[in-house]
């Protein structure tokens, strides 16, 4: 590729499990001597691709990652957590180098893992601009031209003198993504900076890195929010276990991704042996049901739990099954109560299917974790907090917001004026 | 493939065999501004919340000196070459606390930097560089309360002080000072990245390093020949406490043992660098 920026060859990178920091010295020496003999470092796996992600004291958070981007690309990385994305990111950002492999890029690279990274609690607003630009690379020249915009930008002009430990959370990150805003490298590299901040702040954020994007240069985002990453990016690879499983048009992507993501975790079953819950009662299995063809959910979509009980000893209707909602953040979104809905009723020994029905554009898009819950004569039995996940996704999109709405929900509120 | 590579130039090159020999100047010298920063960054910090600020920074070898006179001086009554307890000492002390500062500060500069650096790339050289000439600051301080207090005595008629030419060799044992504490202290913090007990151990390993230097004595005290003599003289240090008193007392001058001392910084300091460089490259994953 003639106008290729970066380029990733063969990535890999090994991790240690477990206490890092005691390393044993003769382990050292072994693969210092087997080095210096020409040989391979006895740690290592013998060649050929790794073939488990977990090898012994080590794990493989890549396992051969290549790939190119061009210029003006914007690639977005998505994959769950442990696919070996922020390891990606750390590598191309040059924190930490890979175990085998090379990666080349052109020009001046920056990358945005953290906002506000080497702030100095002590220093006002203005000397930590020029601290933090510095750090990234910045020369003072360059932050005297862009210090007006960068003050402006992050919108805090009345405390700039004022020392950033009296600073709220907000106003840090800010100031943060101020700075790195007007670093003007060829590479930008953002993890996940976005989720903080508020509603007005991510769309002044999203707006720049657009501003960048269309001024050629080359982003590579990381984002969970779907919505995003399919906002912004031309591009998307899918990271699986340290490995690229898909790599393409970001609709395509992230259409395969929550698929395979809601299909491996909608649904869970336990045999009657195995049924998790009390001697009285146990649980056979949770399902959420999609009322698409491709198994998804969209915001616009009902989303039916089917819940299948295993009773064994109750007779009575003493017996309340209660469905919980969290998002993935670990929010408690909404529960809901079997009996405050349809009222006691007393149970049969055995089998018996119970299906609540979550209304459509009430759950934001994103990922929720469904729990479920036995209670007897009001009081808590069992809970299994995260029985199933269900990734919620937007759908077809209207409206002109393209971030992620805020909110552990998002039902729809009728307006009048 | 290889041609590709050959057709385009690449800025960056992440891979994991980074020569240790390597050191990036060009990448260094872009940082200055950073180096300056941190540097401002370290002065400001240490003497924000104290009532006397710099003024401590004369204080501690002052204090430390009085308390080496009464000690070794007037109790022990160890020889001090008929020179006034005071001045003897401080020309020892200053430098000496010049030495074990820069070792321990650099030593701690990977570690207090660790949330820094494991979330944004910099050089990780211009860390303990910024911590070294922060720690020269206080020195040149230091040293200039040395020349204020021996003028005093000169000018009360206490003690007639004089400085000759070996003065110009100052600039050669700073120098040759700062290259042995820093190769030693970035030795010490990449090692202390794997081996916390490193960081412990030093503190005694220092104070050790005195009592084997002629700090508190001359080292005209030891009879030449002796095992004592010689355990001393394998300390690099020794020379350049010696040469801080022969130029600033006007005493003569041991050519032969600075000159091993240089070959030990030089040994140090390419120890340091290649251990340092080996251990940057994964120190993100051990912290």
């Amino acid at each position: 590729m003639e106008n290729t920026i970066i380029k990733v060859e063969d990535v890999r990178k090994r991790y240690r499990l477990g206490v890092i920091d005691r390393t044993l010295i003769a382990d050292e020496v072994s693969a210092m001597m087997a080095r210096l003999r020409g040989r391979k470092d006895p740690r290592m796996a013998l060649g050929g691709p790794v073939e488990h992600q977990r090898m012994g004291d080590y794990f493989w958070s890549l396992r051969g990652v290549s790939f190119n981007v061009a210029q003006g690309e914007v690639l977005g990385l998505v994959g769950r957590n442990g696919a070996g994305k922020s390891t990606l990111l750390k590598l191309l950002s040059r924190i930490t180098l890979p175990t085998v492999g090379r990666i080349s890029m052109r020009g001046k690279v920056s990358s945005l893992l953290e906002v506000g990274t080497g702030f100095h609690p002590e220093l006002t607003g203005l000397e930590n601009i020029y601290l933090n630009g510095a750090i990234m690379g910045m020369r003072r020249q360059e932050i005297d031209r862009k210090l007006d915009e960068i003050v402006a930008f992050s919108g805090i002009e009345h405390h700039i003198g004022t020392p950033i430990k009296r600073y709220s959370s907000g106003m840090k990150v800010r100031l943060g993504f101020a700075v790195a805003a007007h670093l003007d490298p060829e590479i930008l590299i953002v993890d996940e900076v976005l989720a903080v901040g508020d509603a007005e702040f991510q769309r002044k954020c999203l707006g720049s890195m657009r501003t960048v994007a269309d001024s050629g240069r080359t982003i590579i985002f990381v984002s969970h929010s779907m919505v995003s990453v399919q906002s912004l990016c031309n591009r998307a690879i899918w990271l699986d276990k340290g490995l690229i499983r898909q790599d393409g048009a970001t609709g395509q992507v992230i259409r395969d991704y929550l698929t395979e993501y809601s299909a491996q975790t909608h649904e869970q079953e336990w045999s009657e042996d195995e049924a998790p819950g009390t001697d009285e009662v146990g649980l056979l299995s949770v399902k959420a049901i999609s009322e698409r063809e491709d198994g998804a959910f969209w915001i616009s979509d009902k989303i039916k739990i089917e819940i299948e009980v295993l009773n064994r000893t109750i007779t009575n209707d003493d017996l309340n099954v209660r469905l919980q909602v969290r998002t993935n953040n670990d929010v408690l979104a909404f529960v809901s109560d079997m009996v405050e809905t349809i009222g006691h009723a007393s149970w049969s020994l055995g089998r018996s299917k119970i299906t609540c029905v979550i209304p459509a554009d009430l759950l934001n898009d994103g990922g929720y974790r469904i729990g479920v819950a036995f209670l007897h004569q009001g009081r808590h039995w069992y809970t299994m907090e995260d029985a199933i996940t269900i990734e919620v996704q937007e759908g077809a999109r209207t409206g002109t917001w393209f971030h992620k709405w805020q909110g552990a929900l998002r039902p729809k509120v009728d307006w009048t004026r | 493939m290889d041609q590709e590579r050959r057709r385009i130039q690449w800025d960056v090159v992440v891979q994991p065999h980074q020569p240790w020999w390597r050191v990036d100047f060009g990448e260094l010298f872009h940082f200055r501004d950073l180096l300056w920063l941190l540097v401002r960054r370290d002065l400001l910090a240490v003497y924000k919340q104290t009532v006397l600020g710099p003024l401590w920074q004369v204080l501690q070898p002052l204090l430390t000196s009085l308390m080496f006179a009464v000690i070794f001086g007037l109790m022990a009554r160890m020889s001090v070459q008929g020179i006034p307890p005071m001045l003897f000492y401080l020309a020892a002390v200053v430098p000496w606390t010049f030495f074990a500062n820069i070792i321990n500060r650099t030593s701690q500069t990977l570690v207090w930097n660790a949330a820094l650096m494991s979330k944004v790339y910099f050089p990780r050289l211009v860390a303990p560089i910024a911590t070294t000439l922060s720690t020269m600051v206080s020195f040149f301080i230091q040293l200039a309360s040395f020349l204020l207090i021996a003028l005093i005595y000169r000018l009360s008629g206490a003690y007639a002080w004089t400085m000759d030419a070996t003065v110009l060799m100052l600039p050669v044992l700073i120098i040759l000072m700062t290259v042995l504490a820093f190769g030693i202290g970035i030795l010490v913090a990449a090692l202390t990245t794997k081996f916390r007990d490193l960081g412990f151990l030093l503190t005694f390993g220092i104070q050790l390093l005195m009592y084997m230097s002629p700090v508190i004595f001359p080292l005209s005290m030891v009879p030449p020949g002796s095992k004592l003599r010689w355990v001393i003289e394998f300390n690099p240090m020794t020379s350049i406490i010696e040469g801080f008193r022969s130029v600033l007392l006007g005493l003569p001058m041991d050519w032969g043992l600075l000159l091993y001392t240089t070959a030990f910084a030089m040994v140090s300091l390419m120890a340091g660098l290649a251990v340092f460089q080996r251990v940057q490259r994964s120190f993100a994953d051990v912290i």
